[in-house]
């Protein structure tokens, strides 16, 4: 379906208009590029507009969950929708508000920080398979590429929080340096036991080596590595109950206590894609992405749709895991700082670096239905 | 000097239509390639590189030792797209990962914490010079010798020797090393995890009476190991002709009055 749409849109669109403006000779360059920028603002703009309506599901969710209401008011002409207007009359207020740079800031860096942060969790999104064959770069080192960018989120936070000369905000930026470093190492144990399992690190490669029914799923096998993973996410992403480089009670908000305005909406939009790519990366790696869950089964799996691989899955699949940042958030109290560290270095690294040695031992020995 | 060295020989074999490979430099099939496409490739390979040797050069002018890191991480991108360039991705994708994702990180926490002062670090700077000077020159020399050399390292066969591969680099990469070069693979291992714990052991050191709390004793904590509920008499017994339930509620209620 995806696909038919590109090529109207290249050879309706795009071809006449490069025909006519391009210089000659580079007409076939012109076009790729410009068909590539479609593809990425085919991912940006329904990732940016999720972004926007994952903050109004957060606090409608944590709302029902604490007996609370949540934002019902700011609705379209006059009338309440839910309160589903009210992302983008927040959109539209921190438009307007006035960035304000502290006087004794390392200007430069001050601003160049947010986009720090916010790139490497867009640019992420080039390798992530949607589909058999809706992907923006089928690359072969696609699980590297995702640990390389999710690697470099960190330096957003600790530049914001160094430039912002705060006391606070450093505070903040040492936290976060000092957690994800040792979140990033478990995570990255955690891709080589899903890199042994499915012998490849190409992420549509990973979601093949999983098809059969929801058994066959990288979950059952590598079930600790699962919850590590998924851990790991919610503390590489400063959310709740790892947020100690926010930690609104104690540090005021860490890292971004100086920005206004877009300055610290960027920042807020890059803690968000980056839950958003956390919780497709875990339903691609260990839950099938694309794969229907019922594809197998005896009777259901004979309807169709039902079983066949669709993107509608890894929507659904993504939702369920980004339900769940939501839920820890309402649910848990914040972590005490030496008690995460312990967590990550104590805990789960050991738990990863045994578990690459059973999967790996699993894999010698064929054991099915997983690796027959 | 050693991004100069890097974007030198890059250059060099970028130009040659050499590529990087696992088991060492591959010639590869270039030849169909459109001359537009190379122009463009060489626009963007000169990009990366004057950024690459501006930001190596501003690691160790700039005063501030905080810019100073950030220029390096700078530098590592820039060469690590220029080895994309040349289609060596795992190691591109690695240089990012250790380097810039991990060691960087460390590199500026550190930095940020200590709040050094430049001003006696350079000092010495006039004395040092010649020395300086002396192997930059040198390295400058061999540098141009291996660049302008057909040999690239002893010990390899010539390039045209080798056919062209089409498999992926990170695959054939992982293969040669866990094969050809396993021992020097897992020689430098060891070497490395003695470092870390040579680190760890001269750096560590006890105070005499340590007084940290300790999570692992904390997180397992539960109700029963610390508050013990009794149930006692309260001081006056409550007024005949309550019923049951009641007099086990006031109970409780005198317990928590004790507590206030």
């Amino acid at each position: 379906m995806f696909e038919y749409l590109f090529d109207a849109i290249r050879d309706g669109i795009l071809a006449p208009v490069v025909a006519m403006v391009a210089p000659a000779g580079y007409e076939s360059y012109t076009l790729y590029t410009l068909e590539t920028l479609v593809k990425i603002l085919a991912i940006l703009i329904p990732l940016l507009l999720s972004v926007l309506y994952l903050t109004y599901a957060e606090r409608r969710i944590i709302g029902l969950i604490q007996c609370r209401i949540g934002p019902n008011r700011v609705g379209f002409f006059g009338r309440r929708v839910w309160g589903l207007g009210q992302p983008i009359a927040d959109a539209v207020k921190l438009l307007f508000k006035e960035i304000i740079i502290p006087t004794g800031a390392n200007k430069r860096l001050f601003i160049i920080a947010p986009l720090l942060s916010v790139a490497p969790s867009l640019a992420a999104w080039a390798v992530v398979p949607f589909d058999d064959t809706l992907v923006l770069a089928d690359i072969n080192a696609g699980l590297l590429y995702i640990l390389a960018l999710t690697s470099l989120a960190v330096y957003g936070v600790i530049i914001a929080g160094w430039a912002s000369n705060s006391k606070y905000a450093f505070l903040g930026a040492m936290r976060s340096a000092a957690q994800i470093v040792a979140y990033e190492i478990a995570m990255g144990f955690a891709l080589v036991c899903v890199l042994i399992a499915a012998g490849s690190l190409n992420l549509g490669e990973i979601i093949s080596s999983q098809s059969g029914s929801i058994l066959h799923w990288f979950w059952l096998p590598l079930l600790p590595i699962f919850l590590v993973y998924f851990i790991s996410g919610v503390a590489e992403t400063n959310r709740a109950p790892f947020d100690v480089a926010e930690g609104e009670s104690e540090i005021v908000a860490g890292f971004h206590v100086e920005y206004g305005g877009m300055a610290f909406s960027i920042f807020f939009m890059a803690e968000y894609a980056n839950m958003i790519l956390i919780s497709v990366l875990t339903a691609v790696l260990f839950c099938g992405g694309w794969l229907s869950p019922f594809q197998g089964l005896p009777l259901i799996g004979a309807i169709p749709y039902i079983s066949e691989p669709s993107i509608l899955w890894l929507l659904i699949k993504t939702s369920v895991f980004l339900f769940l940042f939501l839920w820890f958030r309402a649910t848990f109290p914040r972590y005490r700082y030496d008690q995460i560290m312990r967590l990550g270095w104590k805990v789960f690294l050991p738990i990863t670096i045994v578990w690459i040695v059973v999967i790996a031992g699993m894999v010698v020995a064929r054991v099915p239905p997983w690796f027959s | 000097m050693v991004a100069l060295y890097q974007v030198m020989a890059i250059y060099h074999f970028g130009r040659r239509g050499v590529c990087l490979y696992g088991g060492g430099y591959v010639e590869q099939e270039r030849k169909t390639k459109n001359w537009k496409l190379k122009m463009l490739e060489q626009v963007v390979f000169y990009i990366f590189g004057a950024v690459l040797v501006t930001s190596a050069g501003m690691v160790v002018t700039v005063r501030n030792p905080v810019h100073a890191a950030l220029f390096l991480v700078l530098a590592f991108f820039c060469s690590a797209a220029i080895w994309l360039l040349l289609q060596a991705e795992f190691l591109a994708i690695v240089l990012v990962l250790v380097y810039v994702g991990a060691v960087m990180v460390l590199f500026l926490f550190v930095v940020m914490m200590l709040n050094i002062n430049l001003a006696p670090l350079r000092e010495g700077f006039a004395g040092f010079l010649p020395v300086g000077l002396f192997v930059a020159a040198l390295m400058l020399t061999a540098m141009g010798l291996i660049v302008s050399s057909d040999h690239v390292l002893p010990g390899l066969p010539p390039a045209a020797a080798q056919p062209p591969i089409d498999a992926a680099n990170t695959e054939l990469l992982g293969k040669t090393l866990f094969t050809e070069y396993l021992y020097p693979f897992e020689i430098a291992g060891a070497i490395l995890l003695v470092a870390i714990i040579a680190a760890i052991s001269l750096t560590m050191r006890k105070p005499a009476a340590q007084r940290t709390p300790k999570p692992e004793k904390q997180v397992v904590v539960k109700r029963d190991t610390r508050v013990r509920l009794v149930n006692m008499e309260s001081a006056s017994p409550p007024e005949k002709g309550d019923s049951g339930g009641l007099s086990q509620r006031s109970q409780g209620g005198k317990q928590g009055d004790n507590s206030d």
